[in-house]
């Protein structure tokens, strides 16, 4: 037993880590073939500069720290982590043990089931002890893990978590196949201890145990080795058909995310990266206001991707992605950061019905620009025609501060293009936005100030226009520091409502919050910033009547009124409208506030 | 004529026998919504696009739901998804889901 260097309870684990290596290697290859044009572009431009180095310090922190999950809860990274980061260092670990354990070398198998070829399983080895019982204090660390593990599964509320995934039957036999693995290493290694004495201080301790009710049987041993090793196998040959195949796919996509790489109008291999990083953690399910007004829960994130990777749900992919109101928690809320809200647009791309338009805008052709040199350009957007106050109170502040504007859609207004591009029409919203950029660029204005959050995350992430694009909260934030516009301090109390596009969509937060403070008094809510709730009414998802409309749009509100406000300020007019008759209390857009506040 | 502000309107008889229904089913089925549609017309009078051109939503709808499908589909086309007529709809109809349906429909 002294020299043994092979024992066929190996095999299995072997031939799932071949299996898993050739079948990773193939997928990944394929993938990344399937990058288009610009995607290996910005890879050959960026593979060899400081990028990496960030995204190295990623991995980590993401692939085996989980930090975004542990900011998220305490408990549920914990568990995360030490799945993760534990068992890479039992691994890491145990190949240091082998190597001074075997000076001359030995084969990888040997690292991995070390205490069964644990040379005369003596200690006589550089470090012997220390390693063993550190390898134990890690086994320790994982197994804390799989019992939290088990315990979310009956109980997952003290882990952050209202409501888990569904997972699918293979997921379900995978993860039993996980569970399994270190339960069984414990055994296996007290089986062996039981005969030889080795190992650290706890596998020792259950060894003695064994030993004492009388089961130190080398036959026992072997078949307990065989079983850990059936399941690392087992769990290997379905790793890729599973959601575990994120553990590797994420650090692809760390590293592709950080070189620059993103995801387009079309699917592509980056895409499948994507798709294979989501773990289905079910982060996504609890924020959503599906869920949580509407109580629908088939479409969040987690779903949607599954039912495009999974070839048996992806004729559902097409409803399920049509479903959402485009709001952008579950992004905000997504600890691997996949860009979900892309994906579904995607999906909902109308190849039929999105042909070539055969000039269906054609009748823009006679709109022609004005010429606004050394002006700002104000565009309204459609849904400030509705809301005239907005536009009003706009051209009140413009006036004010001096500053000369062509309000660009103010008879005629077409629309930025966003509302067709959310609903997958992308040739017709690209007709739209080449006719406003030649209209935008053609006046020769220095800047366009927007009303309209959704014009506005269109015109700074859609459009390349030359000139800066501003919300007119920005806008107005940068008057009142220069000092180009005074404003007086009223005695309101007022509750901000953050625009799901402003907010999430486009990161603008202070502006809008700063500008309040100098005008009124800021009251805080339960849910702001990047986890504000959606008004209901946004252009996101065609499918919700009225009455799941209001629903979602009473779950804001009650989360406004509840620090009893004066006045709902908002900085977009959809979320106005929404808003406008839901309760007593006026509802006011930020440049209202402030056009009413002027000195 | 037309920019004389009058024309000879056609015929406006529709012959039940005649008349195809199929798409007009399949729309009220997935846009249920329609049902309360009292034709007043705010759609089309809040449209971006009627701003630029004669596009009418009201008459497009009610041509489709009546199976007059003729050049529907290419006058659907100007619409802008912009949804100015999804608010202002005093029936609570889910116009951009109608439209969008209705394009789908005429595609199948």
């Amino acid at each position: 037993m002294t020299d043994e260097i092979f024992n066929p309870f190996v095999l299995p684990f072997l031939a799932g880590v071949a299996f898993l290596l050739i079948f990773s290697v193939w997928k990944y290859w394929r993938w990344i073939r399937g990058f288009d044009k610009l995607q290996r572009t910005v890879i050959r431009k960026n593979i060899f500069s400081w990028r990496f180095l960030p995204a190295i310090w990623e991995s980590v922190r993401e692939g085996l720290l989980h930090w975004r999950i542990t900011k998220k809860n305490l408990l549920l990274g914990y568990m995360h982590r030490s799945l993760a980061f534990g068992w890479f260092l039992l691994i890491v670990v145990g190949f240091f043990q082998a190597m001074f354990a075997f000076p001359e070398g030995h084969h990888f198998w040997m690292a991995i089931f070390f205490n069964y070829f644990e040379p005369s399983h003596d200690i006589s080895y550089p470090h012997a002890e220390f390693m063993a019982n550190l390898m134990d204090v890690l086994l320790i660390y994982v197994l804390s893990g799989l019992l939290l593990a088990m315990f979310k599964k009956v109980w997952s509320r003290p882990m952050g978590m209202k409501r888990t995934t569904r997972h699918t039957l293979m997921d379900r036999v995978a993860k039993l196949a996980l569970w399994c693995i270190f339960p069984l290493r414990l055994l296996s290694e007290a089986a062996t201890s039981a005969l030889y004495g080795n190992g650290g201080f706890m596998t020792r301790g259950l060894g003695n145990f064994l030993a004492e009710i009388g089961i130190a049987d080398p036959t026992f041993a072997l078949s307990c080795w065989t079983l850990y090793s059936i399941a690392l196998g087992l769990f290997f040959c379905l790793m890729p058909f599973t959601r575990y195949m994120h553990i590797f796919t994420e650090i692809f996509l760390i590293f592709f995310r950080q070189l620059g790489v993103t995801d387009g109008d079309k699917k592509t291999g980056y895409t499948m990266f994507e798709l294979s990083a989501c773990s289905r953690c079910g982060i996504c399910i609890d924020g959503c206001p599906m869920n949580r007004e509407l109580g629908i829960v088939n479409m969040q994130g987690v779903y949607m991707l599954q039912s495009i990777r999974n070839l048996e749900l992806q004729k559902n992919a097409e409803s399920l992605a049509e479903n959402c109101m485009m709001c952008d928690r579950c992004v905000a809320d997504c600890p691997v950061n996949i860009d979900l809200s892309v994906i579904r647009r995607q999906v909902r791309i109308r190849s039929k019905a999105d042909i070539d338009t055969h000039d269906g805008y054609g009748y823009l052709k006679n709109v022609q620009p004005f010429n606004a040199m050394s002006r700002v350009v104000y565009f309204g957007g459609c849904m400030t025609h509705l809301t005239p106050a907005i536009s009003a109170a706009m051209e009140r502040i413009f006036a004010a501060a001096g500053q000369k504007y062509w309000y660009m859609d103010k008879e005629e207004s077409i629309c930025c293009g966003r509302p067709l591009l959310q609903q997958g029409f992308e040739n017709q919203a690209f007709e739209l936005r080449r006719k406003n950029t030649e209209m935008i660029v053609g006046s020769k204005a220095t800047m366009l100030v927007t009303s309209c959050p959704i014009c506005f995350q269109s015109f700074t992430k859609e459009y390349k226009l030359p000139i800066p694009v501003m919300h007119h909260t920005q806008y107005i934030d940068m008057l009142l520091r220069e000092g180009r516009l005074k404003v007086r301090h009223d005695d309101r109390r007022v509750a901000y409502h953050d625009p799901c596009e402003l907010g999430r969509g486009c990161g603008v937060f202070d502006e809008p919050r700063r500008v309040l403070e100098a005008t009124t008094t800021l009251l805080r809510t339960d849910e702001e910033r990047e986890h504000s709730l959606c008004c209901g009414f946004n252009m996101g998802n065609p499918l919700l009547n009225l009455e799941q409309q209001t629903l979602v749009r009473n779950a804001a509100r009650d989360n406004l009124m509840a620090c009893n406000p004066d006045t709902i300020a908002t900085a977009c007019p959809m979320c106005k409208k929404a808003f406008a008759h839901a309760d007593n209390v006026p509802v006011k857009d930020i440049a209202e506030i402030v056009a009413a506040n002027i000195i | 004529m037309n920019k004389f502000g009058f024309a000879i309107s056609q015929g406006r008889q529709l012959n039940f026998d005649e008349m195809k229904s199929d798409k007009a089913d399949r729309l009220l089925e997935v846009e249920p919504s329609y049902k309360w549609c009292i034709g007043c017309g705010g759609c089309t009078a809040s449209c971006s696009a009627a701003g630029f051109t004669d596009f009418n939503i009201r008459r497009i709808h009610t041509a489709f739901i009546r199976g007059q499908y003729d050049g529907l589909e290419e006058k659907l086309r100007r619409c802008m998804l912009c949804g100015k007529c999804l608010l202002v709809c005093p029936r609570g109809v889910n116009t951009r889901s109608l439209i969008i349906n209705m394009r789908r429909l005429l595609h199948d």
